[in-house]
């Protein structure tokens, strides 16, 4: 086997993933009602194609991709639309946004699906359609359209597709139960985004503490004749590996460029259940309505993987699974280490919610924070090589342009430096806040551009209006002169005939 | 008699074109620190910094005529960043113009509106739609929230709103503040 490479930093953590990996993946009983935000994905919302009162079949489509950037959203059982409104989505700041709201029948009756059998027979731009089409976008936690993904343009050659199976992060185990489990569906899926991508080789990524999710991939793999150029390549524990740049560099020891993309290393990376998804939809021509959710922690009795309708309020999957939440202690969406907080469990469950881990301390150290003692633990543990305690200074004093310089956007919020910090600083907190603060002043610097853009057309119309009614002013004086002299001339004229 | 006024005519014309050569051949590209400066503010266009606009503020701004901590809108940083710009003192806000608030929206309140199109005259942006004796709306994306549409309005159907957050335009809170705000409740 090739030699591996590794990156730097990164920390070994306690997997904590024993408990929800007992039991086989299950089904979550279809709720009453399903609340579809339309945005659960990277990029433009989607715009709603049924009205309230529409009778909806499972998989059918109820909002269109909107933009290149967008995907489109489907109704995961049949029923009734109920509502288009604003309603709160899972999101760090526990805001509203705009949903499609189904009450189901119970017949959970399917549309008509259009599969095909052989993908061959599809061109590489109408597999990529159907995917958009399918609404699929990547299973890993963040939601960016899967078609985009497929298509490198011409500008690049791929020659590698790395399926991502490490599921570093603690607590998380719906890529090892979907491997474990549907094996044979992943590399279906594998298949045809090999022939749309046309690589030559596909390396399927998993963490050496997932021995049943190994065994499972390399036996489906030996039953398919051609696939000679996928292999399972199996890579050491360590927390971050399943992020995109850490994990290229671990596979291929070569970094991906600063402000760069994997594709200009000839690279695609995609989340092994998004290749499940992907075969799905091709084959069978399921759209993606569901998804295996990781619901565990210490106050869940029943912790395990479930497979859920999108938009199943979060509170009738916690009970599916017995869990005793204390009503105001926050719960996760994610993992300890890149999760965010909840503080309401009527929240739907949506493609980009790949656990709920509810008792476990979340990394939060908010009301501890002691000042930096510039022991340099935050840089040793970085995986992106930055330097966190000069971000962290920066970033507390809203330098902003500072925080460029040390090159905050390759922070990958991965949360190591706030994890090892003596001084319990909320690192990554911060890292949050200054992004989120440059990309507003940005937009705001083309909103008054715009705004000035406005204005100075408005000035310029107005003066040349202004000119306009001056020049038409004068005309009609002229006019009325010329015609006063007229008359005046026709009046003399007449005096003087008169006078005759 | 008739002469003399022809050779001033004939002189006035010459200078004329001349001027006019002149003003054509060493046009002057704007004026880049007023350029500069202009970009600074927030382009709000609603006189509270006692111009008629951010551009002759900035003018004057340049200009040297008045101080830099005029504009409401863009508060403390544009304040801020104006003095990094022209390397003096940061002022605190004067409070003479206005005090810094947070964004707002104008919205016409349709089932009041009359269309008297007066609001539409105010509007510094063109962000109201609307035509005489029919409804008028804001176009929210546009509005600046300046409201000169307010006084005009003969029905006082036009309200400031405040800017909804959603996720897509969401920021992260400052942890230092988080961090005060649970000290304080302790
Ligand atoms: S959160 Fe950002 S700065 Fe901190 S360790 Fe991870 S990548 Fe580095
Ligand atoms: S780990 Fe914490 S205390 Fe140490 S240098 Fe980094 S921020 Fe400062
Ligand atoms: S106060 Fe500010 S936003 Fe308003 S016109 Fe003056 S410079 Fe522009
Ligand atoms: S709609 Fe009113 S508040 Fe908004 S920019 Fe126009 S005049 Fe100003």
């Amino acid at each position: 086997m090739t030699q591996l490479g590794s990156f730097p930093g990164g920390l070994l953590l306690d997997g904590q993933k024993r408990r929800s990996t007992q039991t086989a993946i299950r089904t979550t009983p279809i709720s009453k009602k399903l609340i579809l935000p339309m945005q659960q994905h990277i990029g433009e919302a989607a715009q709603e194609v049924v009205s309230i009162g529409d009778k909806v079949l499972k998989g059918q489509k109820i909002a269109q991709a909107n933009g290149h950037m967008s995907v489109c959203l489907h109704a995961p059982s049949s029923g009734t639309v109920t509502a288009i409104d604003k309603q709160p989505v899972p999101h760090p700041s526990g805001l509203s946004a705009p949903c499609i709201t189904i009450e189901t029948d119970g017949e959970d009756r399917w549309i008509k699906r259009q599969g095909v059998a052989d993908y061959s027979q599809l061109s590489d731009h109408e597999i990529r359609q159907r995917i958009r089409d399918a609404g699929i976008v990547g299973l890993g936690g963040a939601g960016f359209p899967s078609f985009i993904k497929l298509n490198p343009g011409i500008h690049h050659v791929i020659d590698t597709l790395i399926l991502n199976g490490a599921e570093c992060e603690p607590y998380i185990t719906c890529d090892d139960m979907i491997m474990r489990e549907r094996a044979k569906g992943i590399i279906e899926g594998i298949i045809i985004m090999r022939y749309a991508l046309r690589v030559t080789q596909c390396i399927i990524a998993i963490e050496d503490n997932k021995p049943e999710a190994i065994v499972a991939m390399e036996s489906a793999l030996e039953k398919y004749p051609e696939t000679d150029t996928i292999k399972v390549v199996v890579i050491p524990t360590r927390y971050p590996t399943g992020s995109e740049k850490q994990l290229i560099e671990v596979i291929t020891q070569k970094q991906v460029p600063k402000n760069g993309l994997p594709l200009d290393l000839g690279i695609v990376l995609h989340n092994v259940a998004t290749a499940y998804a992907i075969g799905r939809a091709i084959i069978h021509g399921e759209p993606l309505i569901s998804r295996i959710v990781t619901v565990t922690g210490t106050d869940v009795k029943h912790a395990g993987n479930c497979e859920t309708l999108f938009g199943t309020p979060i509170s009738e999957l916690l009970n599916f699974c017995n869990t005793h939440r204390h009503k105001d202690v926050p719960f996760v969406m994610g993992g300890p280490m890149m999760g965010y907080n909840l503080t309401a469990d009527d929240l739907p469950v949506i493609k980009t919610s790949n656990c709920i881990l509810v008792g476990v301390d979340n990394t939060s150290h908010q009301s501890t924070a002691m000042p930096c003692i510039r022991c340099g633990d935050c840089a040793v543990a970085c995986p992106a090589s930055l330097l966190p305690q000069q971000l962290y200074w920066y970033s507390r004093a809203k330098d902003l342009d500072k925080t460029r310089e040390y090159n905050l956007f390759d922070c990958i919020e991965c949360g190591c430096c706030s994890y090892v910090c003596p001084s319990e600083i909320p690192l990554v907190d911060y890292f949050r806040f200054a992004k989120t603060e440059i990309m507003h002043k940005q937009q705001e610097h083309q909103k008054s551009d715009i705004a000035r853009q406005r204005h100075e057309n408005r000035q310029a119309r107005l003066e040349h209006e202004k000119a306009e009614k001056e020049r038409r002013h004068l005309q009609r004086k002229l006019a009325l002169a010329a015609t006063q002299s007229n008359k005046e001339k026709a009046a003399t004229g007449n005096n003087v005939g008169e006078n005759k | 008699m008739l002469s003399a006024i022809l050779a001033i005519t004939l002189l006035a014309l010459i200078f004329g074109l001349i001027l006019g050569f002149a003003s054509v051949r060493f046009k002057v590209e704007g004026d880049p620190i007023v350029e500069q400066i202009d970009k600074l503010l927030p382009q709000t266009q609603c006189g509270q910094c006692s111009f008629a606009g951010c551009k002759p503020y900035a003018e004057a701004i340049a200009a040297g005529d008045v101080d830099i901590n005029r504009c409401p809108p863009g508060g403390e940083a544009t304040i801020q960043a104006l003095a990094n710009l022209l390397e003096v003192e940061v002022k605190p806000l004067d409070d003479e113009c206005g005090v810094e608030k947070p964004k707002m929206l104008a919205v016409i309140d349709e089932d009041r509106c009359i269309g008297c199109t007066l609001c539409i005259q105010a509007c510094p942006v063109d962000a109201i739609l609307g035509a005489a004796k029919q409804m008028h709306t804001v176009i929210a994306d546009e509005c600046t929230g300046c409201e000169l549409c307010l006084p005009p309005c003969p029905v006082d159907c036009i309200d400031m709103v405040t800017v909804t957050s959603s996720p897509t335009n969401w920021r992260w809170p400052n942890p230092t503040e988080l961090t005060t705000q649970y000290k304080e409740q302790q």
